[in-house]
């Protein structure tokens, strides 16, 4: 089958197909400055204020879904076969304002305006969802759209205030969402996807297998997933990523299923595709889960793409480090999987080989008798990069701990394991006295580094107390004390 | 009676901001949404990567031969004059010639076809240069015998040194208090059209379209009167776009003569945090003597500020932090000393509060020494201190306080907060909690409103009126998301008693209003209010004039009622009334002017009366924090806040809410990092955090004193509101540092640095219990 050479897409109510998009073109200035859609702004283009918020809906395995993405680090090239809604698609066709956006208007929710559009469409996925959410949900939407001007007190208001406007039945989006399936499904034609010049190839693999042998062929191409960091890549640094292979797309990728006594997620899933089997089989990660980056960032990021990426300060590897995770990579028809830490060689450096890629992750499960817990320390609550990060699990009992398993991010070049800590735990009493010595044993597992987030002294000293408040926690004595979100 | 109908959008009404229907569409157009005209270019700054250094040479070959690139501006390309300093110190090159004096100081611009090619073209340049030693920071300054950048102030009152050593207790302590971004959601821009002969005119997103066509004027070298400068509206500017926007005027309008195109220019996140000025951060040494009654009966304090590389504004900023310094307090001793140091990093500006907030911290710093030294509830120690009371009404700068509230508004906020009863709770709390501890603190702010440069408290408006009866309204002041253009023109409608929607909010554009100030200092209903009413009057004098001839009645006998005009028993509709008094010939339109009266004031001597009035506020905010770990939360904050006679309490409200989170944030999550060679390392949203919706107060309550009017003649006796409630959020700081203090059962006033990050939370834990 000749391979496709154009792009498809849905933008508003209108088709488009573009013969050649270069892999670095970013979803915004398409918006901006060939189309003219001015309605998305510009603010950051890092995918951190949200000023460029749009919805982006694709089909997948349970039908059409929208979910809000930054246009700053959404490559054009990824969105082909699906629905793109900018701002400019909400007003009624009658003119009217949509309820998303009378209720901002009525309750004072912009001030300059300039990030109004953003958290328009923020808001508008979120009342598709959830129509009359409350103060903590409007709260996670918006962790991904910064205000300077109203303070967010009003945007709240407006947000629960939506559905006096109106019903998400009645919104155009969902009334018109069958013609939309079927010319999206229509779109689809299972072929490879190969366009823009030479030097700055975007490359959308037909399926999975497909994308091996892409892989094969382009061996020291870009893997593009999610984007919000390569989009950084191209936005910050202006580094080329041709030629760029897009995952997004497959949804064989995007599986997260129970298996045994373990979760397998794919590497293509989204932090928020997984979230809900997380939250079910992992409750200790729920919390966490949703302090990753904003919602936009959640649901373009992927997990495969956190991992693979190498970061030392990305979230999901000290917490599935420390659950025991291995991950699996393929390269052509070879598997090969190793435990997670492994995958860490040193900064910047991972075992991945050319050609290869990562494509699931294995989670055990906790049994009951398992400690868990997974604490994030950052400047900002939410939608911030760790300072520190660490994932902790242990087994006690009869009153002794084994098998301590702490993974700190943040704290070394790479995601890594406190070894001489979980020596110290391993096989000691469960007593505040054992976590002292974990406490002191942590200065010989990590030099950590002075930077902009935090400070070497800071990063030791907090982590020494998050084990201390891991046992606290865990203790029955002062459970209910020890944490600022439990009560 | 129709005297029942009233027009919409009257003054003292919640009416919406007038652009919020756009807003939330994207119909409304920022600079950046303006199209081009065919042909235009686009500029990009190339700057540098060293703090300090001997600049020796500028190889552009590379830039020059990078696709799409059309040309480069060095300093070599200005006709006119390379500065662009505002205060005229000439110490501002647009493009410097010898000395880098900045890491990220912009050395050349390159224009190019498309914004993408000039800006990977800016990276190509090769610069040659001799380091020089560097000075980061204003204790780093003077250490290094770095001069002031400007003149520095000193305010005094009174016989300190006697007052300290006849003192029953004397506190000396060292704050060091952070800068800000500004971070406005939408960037830097500019962009200019070149006209016929010397002409050029240039939209951008400033707060000061007046200084940006002269300075265009200046580095052009052609005069004022062949630059326009216009705005429609900022997406955020709080100080940061006042001097700011200078450089990429005249970068836009250079470029736009020189090549006979139109020019943009807009520099991404990274290159707007880096190259435009911030929040001056201080270091504030201070010296406080009081009684055992708590009150204060002497202050020293030395303001060090980090001003960067150039004056830019941070001779009135600081002038303004000592201006501040007593906040609400009563000192019958002082002596304050400004300290403006020159440091090698970018200059710092104006933002919201201007100098202010960190006088005021100060204050509130000392007021917690003095409680925790004396045992005692921190705001009996403010109430001891307030203005007020025989002989206690003169500010260090000799200004008579003589419109305090702060009594009775403290008494109203602690009522309803239930101040008292929370405080002894959250003592109890502490007393059972380990881990978790929890603070309280209502503080209260005094700000002085009016530019301390008097010659800038001048407006002017300029009102048509159609024939057909609708009214075109523009006026100096630039609206930037505060609902300035809102009020003007409900202070419009209800003088002309016509309804909101008969009016047509313009551009701000010096073609209209010349020579006007900057939309700062909170000034801008003030001003531009006051001007606009001035035009009105005259129009509507000329009106009732005519009707009173025409119809032969006395003046008086000529009203305007909503959307009518009642002459003696006759009754027009405005448009009709219009429509005669155009056939009459009489003159439908007037320039209104406004100076602010009774101010004056002597630098040399420190004495004079800056400020027409102050406005009030106060907060009470209640936090917890986690002593493991420094993580923090803002549990509860209720505000009361004095904007005299409100022209519009939900604008009013909106902006009291949006102040007093950012002011959290400057005290809380942003912090600037400078790494040693003078990189700014926080220089975007993922490094440098703002308050997100999360951040709020779990409960937010917030009022404004309804009962509050301006003594003096304001504009419908209202007062400024955009920056006073900013330094509500000190409340937050002073409960974080009571939750620190309490693991040493608040025997000590924790030294506590802004910003209190969770890490500067940890560590004051941390010392407080003598290390771990």
């Amino acid at each position: 089958m000749t391979h496709r050479t154009d792009i498809r897409f849905i933008l508003n109510g209108r088709d488009i197909a573009l013969p050649e998009v270069g892999a670095d073109q970013t979803l915004l200035d398409f918006l901006r400055l060939d189309q003219r859609l001015t309605g998305t702004k510009e603010g950051c283009a890092e995918g951190d204020c949200g000023a460029c918020t749009v919805l982006v809906g694709r089909l997948g395995p349970e039908g059409l879904g929208y979910g809000p993405v930054n246009a700053c680090i959404r490559f054009l090239a990824s969105v082909d076969g699906c629905h793109v809604v900018t701002v400019e698609h909400l007003a009624g066709r009658d003119g009217r304002l949509h309820p998303v956006q009378q209720a901002m208007v009525d309750h004072h929710g912009s001030q300059c305006g300039f990030c109004t559009p953003g958290f328009v469409m923020s808001l508008y996925a979120l009342w598709m969802q959830v129509a009359e959410p409350t103060e903590a949900q409007v709260e996670t939407a918006l962790q991904g759209n910064l205000c300077r001007c109203t303070g967010y007190a009003p945007i709240i208001r407006a947000a629960q205030a939506i559905s006096r406007y109106g019903t998400p039945a009645s919104d155009h989006l969902m009334v018109e969402r069958a013609a939309i399936t079927a010319r999206l499904a229509a779109l689809g034609d299972h072929r490879r996807v190969v366009t823009g010049p030479e030097g700055n190839r975007a490359i959308l693999p037909a399926d999975v297998d497909d994308l091996a042998e892409c892989l094969l062929e382009h061996r020291g191409a870009t893997i593009v997933a999610g984007a919000t960091d390569v989009g950084l890549w191209v936005t910050k640094f202006l580094r080329p990523i041709g030629p760029a292979i897009f995952t997004g797309h497959l949804d064989e990728m995007k599986t997260v299923v129970q298996d045994g006594n373990s979760l397998r997620i794919g590497a293509g899933a989204s932090y928020s595709e997984c979230q809900e089997m997380l939250s079910r089989h992992l409750p200790h990660l729920a919390a966490y889960w949703d302090r990753i980056g904003g919602w936009q960032v959640r649901s373009m990021g992927t997990v495969g793409g956190n991992i693979a990426n190498g970061s030392p300060i990305g979230d999901t590897p000290p917490v599935l480090i420390a659950l025991g995770a291995d991950i699996t990579l393929r390269r052509g028809d070879a598997r090969r999987s190793l435990p997670l830490e492994a995958f860490f060689i040193d900064y910047g450096k991972q075992d991945r080989a050319p050609g290869e890629f990562v494509e699931s992750i294995r989670v055990p499960l906790p049994g009951p008798e398992d400690r868990n817990a997974a604490y994030k320390i950052s400047k900002r609550r939410d939608e911030d990069i760790s300072s520190l990060a660490v994932g902790i699990h242990m087994t006690v009992t009869g009153g002794t701990i084994r098998n301590a398993r702490i993974a700190f991010g943040g704290m070394a070049a790479t995601p890594k394991r406190a070894t001489a800590a979980e020596a110290a735990l391993n096989g000691q009493l469960w007593t505040r006295e054992s976590f002292e010595a974990a406490a002191r044993a942590l200065t010989e597992d990590f030099t950590p580094l002075s930077d902009w987030r935090a400070s070497s002294a800071y990063r030791m000293q907090a982590a020494q107390n998050l084990l201390r408040r891991f046992y606290l926690e865990h203790d029955a004595a002062t459970a209910a004390l020890v944490r600022l979100e439990a009560f | 009676m129709k005297d029942a109908v009233s027009i919409t959008g009257s003054a003292h009404t919640d009416r919406i901001h007038d652009s919020a229907a756009k807003h939330v569409t994207g119909g409304a157009d920022y600079t950046d949404d303006i199209a081009l005209p065919e042909g235009a270019l686009h500029a990009y700054l190339g700057v540098s990567d060293v703090a300090h250094a001997r600049l020796l040479g500028l190889d552009l070959s590379a830039v020059l031969a990078a696709p799409g690139v059309v040309g480069v501006l060095t300093a070599a390309d200005i006709p006119g004059t390379n500065d662009i300093s505002p205060t005229g110190l000439h110490d501002e090159p647009v493009f410097p010639t010898e000395t880098i004096q900045f890491h990220g100081q912009p050395l050349f611009a390159v224009i190019a076809e498309t914004r993408d090619q000039a800006r990977r073209a800016a990276e190509l340049a090769e610069v040659s240069y001799e380091p020089l030693p560097h000075a980061l920071d204003p204790v780093a300054a003077q250490e290094a015998g770095y001069p002031y950048v400007t003149a520095p102030l000193t305010l005094e009152r009174g016989a300190v040194a006697p007052a300290q050593e006849d003192a029953p207790h004397r506190i000396k302590g060292r704050m060091h208090v952070g800068g800000q971004d500004h971070m406005y959601l939408e960037g830097q821009i500019a962009f200019a059209i070149p006209g016929e002969d010397d002409e050029v005119s240039v939209h951008c997103s400033t707060q000061h379209p007046s200084e940006a066509q002269h300075m265009v004027a200046h580095v052009l070298g052609v005069p004022s009167n062949a630059v326009v400068v216009n705005v429609r509206r900022m997406g955020g500017g709080f100080g940061g776009k006042e001097s700011q926007m200078n450089l990429f005027c005249v970068v836009a309008a250079l470029a736009a003569k020189k090549w006979g195109r139109a020019v943009k220019i807009r520099p991404d996140r990274d290159q707007d945090m880096t190259a435009t000025g911030k929040r001056h951060d201080f270091v504030i040494d201070y010296d406080v003597a009081f009684d055992e009654a708590g009150r204060i009966l002497a202050v020293s304090g030395d303001f060090a500020a980090r001003c960067g590389f150039s004056a830019d504004l941070s001779g009135p900023v600081t002038d303004r932090a000592l201006f501040h310094a007593d906040n609400a307090y009563f000192y019958p001793n002082v002596r304050l000393q400004s300290h403006p140091m020159k440091t090698n990093t970018v200059s710092n500006t104006a933002f919201r509060g201007f100098g202010g907030p960190q006088g005021v911290i100060a204050a509130e710093r000392m007021i917690e020494e003095i409680a925790y030294a004396l045992g005692r509830d921190p705001l009996d120690i403010r109430k001891a201190n307030f203005y007020g009371g025989p002989g206690r009404d003169v500010t260090p700068y000799h200004q008579k306080v003589e419109d305090n509230i702060l009594g009775r508004l403290v008494d109203e906020l602690e009522a309803s907060a239930d101040y008292r009863q929370r405080r002894a709770e959250i003592i109890d709390f502490n007393r059972a909690s380990p881990v978790l501890r929890r603070g309280i603190a209502l503080t209260p702010v005094k700000f002085g409103i009016s530019f301390t440069a008097t010659h800038y408290n001048q407006a002017g408006a300029l009102i048509h009126v159609y024939n057909d009866g609708s009214i075109h309204l523009n006026h100096g002041g630039t609206e930037m998301g505060q609902g300035l253009n809102t009020k003007v023109a409900q202070v419009v409608a209800e003088a002309f008693q016509v309804d909101f929607e008969r009016i047509k909010i313009t551009r701000t554009t010096t073609e209209k209003v010349p020579n006007t100030s900057a939309t700062a200092a909170s000034s801008g209903s003030d001003l531009n209010g006051m001007a606009a009413l001035d035009a009105v009057h005259q129009i509507k004098a000329r009106l009732v004039t005519f009707a009173a001839d025409k119809w032969g009645v006395a003046p008086e006998a000529v009203l305007f009622r909503p959307n009518e005009v009642r002459v003696g028993a006759d009754v027009l509709s405005f448009d009709a009334f219009i429509r005669a008094a155009y056939m009459a010939r009489v003159q439908l339109s007037a320039a209104g002017f406004y100076k602010t009266p009774k101010i004056h004031w002597d630098r040399a001597r420190g004495q004079g009366r800056p400020f027409y009035y102050f406005a009030y506020g106060a907060a009470c905010s209640e936090v917890t924090i986690d002593t493991l770990t420094g993580e923090y939360r803002v549990e509860r904050t209720d505000i009361l806040h004095d904007v005299g006679r409100s022209l519009n309490p939900a604008l009013d409200r909106g902006q009291v809410e949006g102040a007093f989170i950012q002011g959290m944030g400057w005290l809380t999550t942003e912090e600037l990092w400078w790494d040693k060679g003078g990189r700014l390392r926080t220089h975007a949203p993922s490094t440098y955090k703002i308050p997100l919706a999360s951040d709020r107060p779990r409960i937010f309550n917030v009022a404004l004193a309804d009962w509050s009017e301006n003594r003096e003649l304001t504009i419908k006796r209202s007062k400024a509101v955009g920056e006073p409630p900013f330094m509500l959020g000190i409340s937050v700081f002073e409960a974080l540092s009571m939750a620190v203090a309490s693991v040493v059962d608040y025997r000590e006033c924790p030294r506590l640095d802004a910003p209190a990050t969770p890490e500067r939370i940890l560590m004051a834990v941390t010392r407080l219990q003598g290390g771990r």
